[in-house]
């Protein structure tokens, strides 16, 4: 009768519901999964995308640019076409960012108004090759070399490396919200919550229960991302990964906080799944689950640190890719534990144990 | 010897009703004590507040001399609580229920093996409990109400939407735990159950206990005529009326039924008659005393 005991045959009980539950085992595990999957595998390791140049007719200095220097094509994709009317339409689509022609010893250079700055990059290495062309016909020394370029420490990410940490974000946060809020709400009107209420079990017992078991989801939630993301798609590991565990952690008690409040004010099944959705989804977007957001306006960057999913998967981010210190996670880790208060206070202030 | 339950005065107000009005009541150890009523009266919040889950606006209740509000946990497993609707474990089967509830009493897992043979779901033991039927869950529910051994059981419309053999099914089962020397307080609206199973019960309407007594003891209160129905074309409704002690009769084209108080004396007559091949003779019932008591239809 103690209340370790009832603790322990109550996770028992909710662990197996849990397992026993197909349909929440999909959304927990295999959904994130699969958007995992197709985005880090679809999309692959792209950066920016090379530049394509439509070669009409022969272009002397551009051939010679590219059988001299391997470098080149990296970055410049070149497609000779006869028809100048041709080059150009492509040109005028998108699919090429400039045409080059050369008659005489002048080389002209066609670009589209649509992409400016794709234009202006096509228009200056073209305009350096001409210009070393032009230095090298003259037979004099050059004033000015270039050295050899120095690599600098990459801060934006391969796919693989910001998806994992990201989907995993989302995958907590939405476990760990339907938890609570979906637990809570089906126990109240199943009558359950009476029922354990007129048991001896103590309260923090039928609390502590939830808890545990959506810790140990969240664990197995990890596990198998990053068991995946490493065997499928390469996922490299920074050094300070561990401290992901305890920050996790964290994430899980905030968002099982709010799924708390949910539940305590949802009185139907229906309200709590439509309230949690409506929650979850737009966070993830916005917190930057599905997409970097540096890549996002100013404002908005600023807007998501509203969102707890924002430093969940910032903290992540830093510990897991960024290969950033495990201090690097703290500040995200006390805003989520944090929150987790806060939530949680309000949450037993609302606690009802039946819809009477 | 102090009583099992007292029940003193109570009183709860929902906004501008009183759902309990001044209610009291005591019940005996080991007594089967039932709260008959329509829905509406009050039963239930009457149950939930002597079993503690609600706070009473006045009036005192004492089980086995402790007040159950606020929640106390001395008394808590003393008591078995079998609430309206299935209250269980999403997707545990029927003997993981009766163990997870067990071990919240501190009961030994083997203890629910024995719980599933004395309501008869030893067959069900690893069925998960959505596959169990109406019948069979209800006899969960008491067994999961009953795995902690307690003293007082409280049932809240245990056979409600069950078919009549599960009903039966499990006045069975409610009589052996009566018999084990169990005390159990049941609400119900069905008469029949009230009338078989209790010892004792109190009829409720608008918040307030109307009568109470032994079943059988409020219906010869009742003074009510005996019907005594034999199929049309016995005799006619003119000599059905003059038959001695007849207070009256009717004929629905299906029944001759006459009403009268001294049964011996209409019966004797029509055996002379030879008119009573198919006869059926009613007394009062509990629903009866009801009408009366009330003076309207009762509305289950």
């Amino acid at each position: 009768m103690s209340g370790l005991d009832s603790f322990k045959s109550l996770a028992r009980a909710m662990f197996l519901g849990f397992r026993r539950d197909r349909r929440a085992l999909f959304f927990t595990v295999i959904f994130p999964l699969m958007f995992l999957v197709i985005f880090a595998g679809l999309l692959g390791n792209r950066g920016a995308s090379k530049g394509s140049i439509a070669e009409i007719g022969q272009v002397t200095v551009l051939d010679q640019a590219m059988s001299a220097d391997p470098d080149l094509k990296q970055t410049l994709k070149v497609t000779k076409y006869t028809d100048q009317k041709k080059a150009l339409d492509k040109v005028k689509k998108g699919d090429a960012d400039a045409a080059v022609s050369e008659t005489g010893g002048t080389v002209t250079v066609y670009t589209s108004q649509a992409d400016q700055v794709k234009a202006g990059i096509a228009r200056s290495i073209i305009d350096s090759i001409v210009q070393s062309a032009n230095v090298a016909a003259s037979g004099k020394q050059p004033a000015f070399t270039m050295a050899e370029p120095q690599t600098v420490d990459d801060k934006s990410l391969k796919s693989i490396q910001f998806f994992t940490p990201s989907l995993l974000g989302w995958a907590l946060a939405s476990a760990g919200v339907f938890g609570a809020a979906q637990t809570l709400v089906q126990w109240r009107i199943s009558g359950l919550l009476r029922r354990l209420r007129l048991s001896p079990a103590p309260i923090p017992s039928v609390f502590g229960a939830r808890v545990a078991v959506s810790l140990a989801v969240a664990l197995a939630q990890m596990a198998i991302f990053v068991g995946v993301a490493k065997a499928l798609f390469g996922l490299q590991l920074s050094h300070s990964w561990w401290m992901s565990i305890p920050l996790m952690m964290s994430g899980v008690l905030a968002f099982l906080s709010i799924g708390m409040v949910i539940g305590a004010w949802a009185k139907t099944q229906d309200s709590a799944q439509t309230v949690t959705q409506m929650i979850i989804l737009p966070m993830a977007f916005l917190g930057g689950s599905f997409f970097p957001l540096d890549i996002a306006p100013k404002w908005l960057q600023i807007l998501s640190y509203v969102f707890p999913l924002r430093w969940l998967n910032e903290g992540m981010l830093n510990v897991m890719a960024r290969g950033l210190g495990p201090m690097s996670a703290l500040p995200q880790m006390l805003v989520l534990l944090g929150i987790a208060v806060l939530f949680s206070f309000v949450g037993l202030r609302l606690f009802r144990w039946d819809n009477a | 010897m102090s009583k099992t339950i007292v029940v003193d005065e109570l009183r709860k107000r929902y906004g501008d009703v009183n759902a309990v009005d001044g209610v009291s009541f005591e019940v005996e150890e080991g007594e089967f004590f039932g709260i008959l009523g329509p829905n509406g009266a009050g039963k239930t919040t009457t149950l939930e507040i002597i079993e503690g889950l609600r706070e009473a606006d006045g009036g005192t209740v004492r089980v086995l001399g402790l007040a159950p509000w606020p929640r106390n946990s001395k008394l808590l497993p003393r008591l078995g609580v079998q609430l309206q609707g299935s209250s269980f474990f999403e997707r545990l089967t029927a003997r993981e229920q009766l163990q997870t509830f067990g071990s919240l009493y501190g009961v030994p897992a083997r203890k629910a093996d024995e719980m599933l043979e004395t309501v008869g779901l030893t067959e069900k033991a690893d069925t998960p409990v959505e596959n169990l039927s109406g019948g069979q869950a209800q006899r969960l529910s008491i067994a999961c109400a009953l795995v902690h051994d307690p003293e007082v059981v409280f049932l809240d419309e245990p056979s409600a939407a069950l078919d009549p053999q599960a009903r039966r099914n499990l006045w069975d089962v409610l009589r052996a735990i009566n018999t084990e020397g169990r005390t159990i307080v049941l609400t119900t609206h069905y008469m029949d159950e009230a009338e078989i199973l209790c010892d004792r019960v109190a009829i409720m309407d608008g918040g307030r206990i109307l009568e109470m007594g032994p079943p059988a003891t409020l219906v010869r209160r009742l003074d009510a005529p005996v019907r005594i129905s034999v199929p049309t074309g016995a005799m006619s409704i003119e000599d059905a009326r003059a038959l001695p002690a007849a207070e009256d009769a009717h004929d629905d084209g299906v029944s001759l039924v006459i009403s009268t108080r001294d049964p011996s004396a209409v019966v004797g007559a029509m055996a002379a008659k030879d008119a009573l091949d198919g006869v059926q003779i009613h007394g009062a019932n509990l629903e009866d005393v009801f009408l009366t008591l009330t003076g309207r239809e009762y509305r289950a």
